[in-house]
């Protein structure tokens, strides 16, 4: 059904098109008389545009057709605006694959590119299989129940309003055909996937990984996406996240937080007397290139999030997300100067990132101005966020935890500050700096926890049957040997000889049952 | 014939080079290599912890030229990789027992 719909309206594009530039010369032109013509001259013209709204439409009334081509223009132009940004949204895999693999160590690139990887080919089936049906399908106020499987409920998109009918009614505002609601919303799915495999990198086993990332899109990340953007309890209770700083990031950010935890530090991070051994990765150029294209992803993620190609809405969003991230770049590289005594590249890159995610809530409700100083608040919070996990032993290779779940709780909880009900109107309301009270706060507030607390549980749940089962971390000797053989018998760089400047510290610890083989096996055993 | 292998500030390489080739040497062998003498290491920073690089990027340059032109040999190196700042490295001379050239069987200072 859906699939004829989208025929259909490819269909109707062109004949819209070509239809509603006839009807607009001649009702300028000719006046009413010359446009009653239009029907007879309008398939010679374009023999192609044979759309039933034309057959359909009465020849006295060139106004009713004229609204009818319309219609089908605003789709058209609606569902291009969405697949467009969607595919933005896909590029962002390759962003998180840079950033994750220039972060870490040069012998364990493979099995980070090979998560990134499979992470989104997971997602997509298993959104597809029940993740969409879950969050979008109608049901109780914790979880959708109605066309669970692979979308196979009625559906009546891409009408909206009143004039849905079907079971995935939380998404009838917009009006585009299911597939292009479903595309967009799985490429999301895929992001809080990919996040978490930045903070367990390094150790994971890439099994448990990979089973991992089928739970969470199948039903971590559906369940709080249903609270929030399927109509569910938290939707009711008034909480806002306009593109996903806590549905897509914090559900990330916890879900790596707690496989952090779970997994302990990689080997050599820290001391035994408690002393932090940074572990520079292996390449800054790599995780820059994944920074902008992440940057440049997200204007695809929180535009997009219109869903609608809304002229005024698009382009302020856009600025939004723009401004926040160059504040979190600006704020992050001058707090990292004072703090540190040089503006160290990562955390800049992690400011920037900062600065999106904590937008991403707030983007559509908020004004220029407010994005800059929500970006600024953000870039400043992700540096004394990777320092403080850093002291307190959670070992996230890249800064996942602190950009993600931080600086999303953060986000989310600014739109419950900076909110304006005039950009939106009778969405948010005004949040507590522009006179709204504390109402918005509350339910924000309310979200964080809430969403915080059912992740932290669900992903410990998960996190903790795996390693029962098939353990979740890579032995001490293949960790230090690197995974990229152990996980994949292959190497990254098969021909470069890449011993750390930063010397065999690392391996030191004792903890390798058996004799751990220091400096550079992997590439004698590669040969 | 004597072996002489230089250690020497990777960004020297083309002076050595041309102080080299300028005395006719014909040929030499670089590597890149990490260490560290008196020099001993520097201190880097990577997300706020300071950590440090013990083996500096160097280069080896390795020659092998008949006994009579060995102190020439290592003046012209010494004199080229000099900046006269801490970490200009090291030159070894050593005795060579025997060489070939592989092409043709050429070996001992023939083969040079």
């Amino acid at each position: 059904m859906t699939r004829r719909r989208v025929a259909d309206s490819g269909r109707g594009w062109w004949g819209g098109a070509v239809a509603a530039l006839l009807v607009g010369v001649m009702l300028t032109a000719g006046g009413a008389a010359l446009a009653q013509d239009k029907p007879a001259e309008a398939p010679a013209a374009a023999p192609a545009a044979a759309a039933p709204a034309v057959a359909a439409a009465s020849p006295a009334d060139p106004l009713k057709t004229l609204e009818a081509k319309a219609t089908d223009l605003k789709v058209a132009v609606d569902t291009v605006w969405v697949l467009a940004t969607a595919f933005l949204v896909f590029f962002m895999n390759l962003g998180f694959a840079s950033v994750e693999s220039g972060f870490c160590r040069a012998k364990n690139t493979v099995t980070i590119l090979a998560k990134n990887f499979v992470v989104f080919a997971v997602s997509s089936i298993a959104f597809l299989a029940v993740g969409f049906g879950i969050m979008f399908g109608d049901g109780t106020p914790l979880f959708g129940a109605q066309g669970l499987w692979f979308l196979g409920g009625a559906d009546g998109s891409p009408a909206t309003g009143e004039a849905y009918k079907g079971v995935y009614s939380a998404l009838n505002w917009t009006g585009v055909p299911l597939w292009a609601k479903f595309f967009f919303q799985l490429v999301f799915a895929g992001t809080a996937a990919t996040i978490v495999s930045g903070a367990v990198a390094e150790r994971v086993k890439f099994g448990a990984f990979y089973l991992f990332s089928f739970a969470m899109v199948g039903l971590i990340y559906p369940v709080v996406g249903h609270w929030i953007w399927g109509g569910g309890w938290l939707a009711k209770l008034g909480f806002w996240d306009f593109a996903g700083s806590t549905v897509v990031h914090s559900v990330g950010g916890w879900a790596a937080l707690i496989g952090a935890v779970m997994l302990g530090p990689r080997l050599g991070k820290y001391g035994k007397d408690g002393r932090v051994n940074p572990i520079p990765g292996h390449s800054i150029a790599l995780g820059t290139l994944g920074v902008f294209v992440l940057w440049f992803g997200w204007f695809g993620f929180n535009p997009g999030s219109t869903m609608a190609a809304d002229p005024g809405a698009i382009a302020r969003i856009a600025v939004t997300t723009n401004t926040a991230a160059a504040g979190g770049a600006v704020a992050a590289s001058v707090v990292a100067w004072l703090l540190l005594g040089k503006p160290d590249l990562t955390m800049i890159l992690n400011g920037a990132l900062a600065g999106l995610v904590a937008i991403t809530a707030p983007c559509a409700f908020v004004s220029v101005p407010s994005s800059l100083v929500i970006g600024f608040a953000a870039g400043a919070l992700v540096v004394l966020s990777v320092l403080f996990f850093e002291r307190v032993h959670v070992d996230d290779p890249v800064g996942a935890v602190s950009v993600h779940l931080v600086c999303g709780a953060f986000g989310t909880l600014a739109l419950g500050l900076f909110a304006q009900d005039q950009f939106s109107p009778g969405t948010t309301g005004n949040g507590l700096l522009f006179g709204g009270g504390t109402q918005l706060l509350r339910a924000q507030l309310t979200g964080v926890v809430a969403v915080g607390l059912f992740v932290a549980v669900a992903a410990g749940l998960f996190w903790s049957i795996l390693s029962a089962v098939m353990g979740i971390r890579v032995p001490a000797e293949e960790e230090l040997e690197g995974l990229d053989l152990g996980e994949h018998g292959i190497s990254a760089y098969p021909e470069f000889h890449a011993a750390p400047a930063w010397g065999t510290g690392v391996a030191a610890p004792a903890v390798a049952p058996g004799p751990a083989r220091v400096g550079t096996p992997a590439v004698e055993r590669g040969r | 014939m004597k072996k002489i292998e230089a250690v020497i500030k990777p960004f020297k390489l083309d002076d050595v080079k041309e102080a080299l080739t300028g005395a006719g040497i014909a040929g030499m062998t670089v590597s890149e290599v990490r260490g560290f003498g008196r020099q001993k290491g520097h201190t880097e920073m990577y997300r706020g912890g300071e950590y440090t690089v013990d083996f500096l990027p160097k280069l080896k340059v390795e020659v092998v030229v008949p006994d009579e032109l060995g102190e020439k040999v290592l003046a012209l190196i010494a004199a080229a990789a000099k900046t006269g700042a801490i970490g200009d490295g090291k030159v070894f001379v050593t005795p060579l027992q025997e060489a070939i050239r592989i092409r043709t069987g050429e070996r001992g200072e023939s083969a040079l």
